[in-house]
């Protein structure tokens, strides 16, 4: 017999990760507007990875394919993924990368629902540490007008990593504007004058900046479509808008203004597009608020002192390990069972 | 006026109640017979009181109530009892439970009745009609109104009337507002003195403008000084008893507390309008407002005879073929019914004939990703999501650790999952079993006691029989003793060895248990003629009557 309510509202977990999708959608235009089709390759790599390896995994776990191919929630991840891996990466690093974030860090786990880590970040994780040189090979945005690979090219350099006679990769690429500013800093140059370089623009780095920003656009899409709510990603830019802050007005000349890190690197993907993937994120409001927090200091203190050039992909993994911690913590009092209800 | 507060969460199904609210209440037709469950209120069943074969007129119990917490069940209408047994009924069990099956006879003729002043009667008595005219909450909850029209210990301030119905498709409140306003008010100032509550505030959703025109301008015109009619915002589930009273009053009450310890109680509207029906005229609870909506012709409000079948009282609205499966009450928290023949109840305030067109099946279910769409409109501000997970699990002391019994399985959460997780269900699976285990622990504990007590009790017996058995012997050696000095006595059996003393005790206990079982012999009341039963019956109902009213004050006294 058939149990209430016996009617629903029409939604479903393919249509909320379809508009996730849809709202990365202004980032990506931007993306290929200032750094060329390459990302577009990257993406679709991705994604075919991430749906051939969920097919492999369901069929082992002897789960049935169709509801779970068509939640949208692989390709999601795949394009996460992609997101944060230089577009001229050969072909090889984003099928591992991708398919380690499905069959490990999602599918063993669980499957969709039951992963503890955001399985994009782990298939990030995965390439950072295994593959770190070609990580750090970014393309260099049309702006700076330096020398440019055609499409044609590219391709030739992701599948075969063959690049035109008497070019290096080092000179079609650089490294990405947080990583150059850690290493000016090192190199004894001033926060100042670092960004008076010419890599770098009027909020970050140049072409990056304006990629950040559609995400940003995307993630407004997604407040006001209540897919996400403000805790994570508002909390999450402010303590990570604070924590600079503080730095900067200590000590300007080796910590750079707080709105440069909101606009490069990872800070407005992860907020809006990360940090907010429910599974992997504390289900309570103050749990949000905690995690957000953590994470955003986290990401900073990672950016500012540690090994790698960005912070959000560790601080995001450290924050996922406490979630059940911060869920059983927060646990909100129920009706009529406030303190001032007594 | 406007509502002051408001709850946490809620939801907005399409609310599908213009297809109901287009034409007045209209009388069922009498249906060919009545199938009325005896246990169609919380507490107790009703013992039936009636015989197969009997004649019975309309508003004759057919059901007494037993024990403090239950509810009166009368005839309808007048005709003859052809049946006494289990049916089918409308219950989330889809057990059967025991009904009076009624052919009508169409002559619809009353027993003698008569309403009483109720301004002139002692409240105790007032309780005793409401009791006896089967009075409960109509709401959807029965719960007897002569047990919650009373409040020693708590000083009720607000009394709050119901008229909120908020489920989709129902329309059976509207309608009795638009319709019967001044009997309602009547009934709620019954049972606002009965409370000594020093307001009623009346609860409607907006969506309802042409209720709450009436209701307030019966409030004006019958001068109902104490009573305010409120328009709430229409959000489902703010017809929830604890939803209207936080937002009415802004007070919330706890589940597990009672809402009588905050100096709140709450009525239904269709209960007053009862209420004022049985004190007033002195009718019983015989019918009820029903909807009858969903995939029929005509959707529209019936004044239903209690007992009426589904089946006949749908085809008066214009049954379709592909109905296949009726939902008494609305979509949100209603029952599917076991069968189309089952008797429309107390409870029965709405059936919707369902299509697959009109309700498809569920989706199938994916996993939770937590997201959390639950909690945002949880009116009890659960965390859906943690309580699936541990319901599902088994993990039922983690489930009650995050306020399972708090749910009131409102259904909130199902409707707007994006998995199509069936939530409710893992709820309702999940209170169940924890309430089986705790009977079995509860029984587990009186068997230990008992199995202690039988131990202790084979011990004393066995020390008994040895002693009687050492006096017996005593008294046998002595008697042997006299024996042998005089003649073999005539009185003694010559075929018993007069020195086997066991034989002797086993005659002279078999005898005794003879004795006693004679004595004890229940009288035979199975050779009494019906009338004799009947006199019976009615003497002792008399004096059960005249104990209930006194004891039951004095129960209230000792609350």
């Amino acid at each position: 017999m058939w149990i209430s309510p016996f009617i629903t509202k029409s939604n479903s977990v393919s249509e909320i990760m379809f508009k996730v999708m849809l709202a990365l959608i202004p980032g990506i235009a931007l993306y290929v507007w200032y750094f060329g089709p390459a990302i577009l390759v990257s993406l679709t790599l991705a994604s075919l990875t991430a749906l051939a390896t969920e097919a492999v995994m369901l069929k082992l776990r002897e789960r049935p394919l169709k509801p779970f191919l068509s939640d949208n929630s692989a390709v999601l991840t795949a394009w996460l993924l992609a997101l944060s891996i230089p577009p001229l990466a050969p072909w090889w690093m984003v099928v591992v990368g991708t398919a380690f974030a499905i069959a490990v860090s999602k599918h063993l786990y669980g499957g969709l629902g039951n992963n503890p880590f955001n399985p994009a970040m782990i298939g990030y994780a995965v390439l950072i540490i295994s593959f770190p040189a070609h990580m750090t090979h970014w393309l260099t945005p049309h702006a700076l007008g330096s020398i440019e690979l055609s499409f044609a090219e590219q391709l030739g350099y992701i599948f075969n990593g063959v690049l035109p006679n008497g070019l290096t990769l080092d000179a079609v690429t650089m490294a990405t504007p947080l990583d150059t500013l850690k290493t000016q800093l090192h190199l004894g140059l001033s926060a100042h004058d670092i960004r008076d370089m010419p890599i770098y623009g009027r909020l970050a780095g140049k072409g990056s900046e304006m990629v950040a920003l559609g995400f940003a656009i995307g993630g407004l899409y997604l407040l006001l479509n209540r897919i996400i709510t403000w805790h994570l990603p508002l909390v999450f830019l402010g303590a990570l808008f604070a924590t600079a802050g503080i730095f900067h007005l200590l000590d300007p000349t080796h910590y750079v203004a707080p709105l440069f890190h909101w606009f490069s690197g990872a800070a407005m993907i992860g907020a809006f597009f990360i940090l907010t993937d429910p599974v992997t994120s504390p289900t309570t409001a103050k749990g949000k608020i905690i995690f957000a927090i953590g994470a955003g200091v986290l990401t900073y203190l990672i950016r500012a002192f540690g090994g790698f050039p960005d912070g959000l992909a560790f601080a995001t993994l450290f924050m996922n390990i406490c979630v059940p911690l911060i869920d059983a913590w927060t646990q909100p009092k129920v009706f009529g069972k406030r303190e001032s209800n007594k | 006026m406007k509502a002051a507060f408001k709850f946490h969460g809620g939801v907005h199904p399409p609310t599908h109640k213009t297809e109901s609210t287009g034409t007045p209440i209209a009388q069922a037709a009498l249906p060919s017979k009545l199938v009325i469950p005896l246990h169609q209120h919380v507490g107790a069943r009703a013992k039936p009181v009636v015989q197969v074969g009997e004649r019975v007129l309309k508003g004759q119990i057919i059901g007494r109530p037993e024990g403090r917490l239950s509810s009166t069940v009368h005839a309808p209408t007048s005709g003859t009892v052809s049946a006494i047994d289990l049916q089918p009924v409308a219950h989330h069990s889809g057990l059967p439970d025991l009904c009076v099956t009624l052919l009508p006879d169409g002559k619809e003729e009353w027993i003698a009745h008569s309403g009483v002043d109720y301004k002139q009667t002692p409240h105790t008595e007032l309780r005793h009609l409401l009791r006896q005219a089967g009075v409960v909450g109509l709401g959807g909850a029965v719960f007897p109104s002569d047990v919650k029209a009373y409040s020693n210990k708590h000083k009720i301030k607000t009394m709050v009337l119901n008229g909120a119905e908020c489920e989709p498709y129902i329309t059976c409140d509207d309608l009795l507002m638009r319709e019967r306003a001044s009997d309602i008010l009547r009934g709620a100032e019954v049972l606002r003195e009965l409370l000594y509550a020093e307001e009623v505030l009346i609860g409607i959703e907006d969506n309802k403008p042409e209720a709450i025109a009436a209701m307030r301008e019966a409030v004006i015109n019958d001068k109902h000084e104490h009573m305010q009619v409120i328009a709430v915002p229409t959000v489902y589930p703010s017809g929830g008893a604890k939803q209207l009273m936080r937002i009415l009053t802004g007070i919330e009450v706890a589940a597990g507390v009672r809402s009588t310890e905050k100096g709140l109680q709450c009525f239904n509207v269709a209960t007053a309008y009862s209420a004022w029906r049985a004190i007033a005229h002195g009718e019983p609870l015989l019918s009820r407002i029903v909807t009858v909506t969903g995939n029929v012709e005509r959707a529209q409000n019936f004044e239903v005879l209690l007992g009426t079948p589904v089946d006949e009282l749908v085809a008066q609205a214009g049954s379709r073929p592909d109905t296949d499966k009726h939902i008494m009450g609305g979509p949100m928290m209603g029952v599917q019914l076991p069968a189309a023949s089952v008797g429309i109840t107390k409870a029965a305030n709405c059936i919707i004939a369902s299509s697959p067109a009109l309700f498809p099946p569920p989706k199938p279910a994916l996993p939770c990703i937590r997201c959390t769409r639950c909690a945002e409109v949880c009116p009890a501000e659960l965390q859906p999501q943690d309580l699936y997970w541990f319901a599902k699990a088994n993990n039922f002391g983690k489930a009650q650790e995050f306020h399972l019994f708090d749910c009131i399985e409102c259904g909130a959460c199902a409707y707007v999952c994006p998995s199509h997780i069936p939530l409710v269900n893992y709820y309702r699976y999940a209170k169940s079993e924890i309430w089986a285990r705790e009977q079995e622990s509860q029984a587990a504990e009186i068997a230990r006691e008992r199995h202690e007590y039988r131990q202790f009790r084979i011990e004393r017996e066995k020390q008994e029989k040895a002693e009687k058995l050492a006096q017996k012997e005593r008294a046998a050696a002595a008697a042997k003793v006299e024996a042998a000095q005089t003649p073999v006595g005539a009185a003694l059996d010559p075929n018993v060895d007069p020195d086997d003393t066991m034989q002797l005790r086993i005659n002279a206990a078999l005898a005794r248990a003879k004795e006693q079982a004679a004595a004890s012999h229940p009288q035979n009341t199975e050779t009494l003629t019906p009338q004799q039963q009947a006199e019976i019956a009615e003497a002792e109902a008399r004096r059960a009557q005249a104990h209930e009213m006194a004891l039951s004050d004095a129960q209230r006294k000792n609350e």
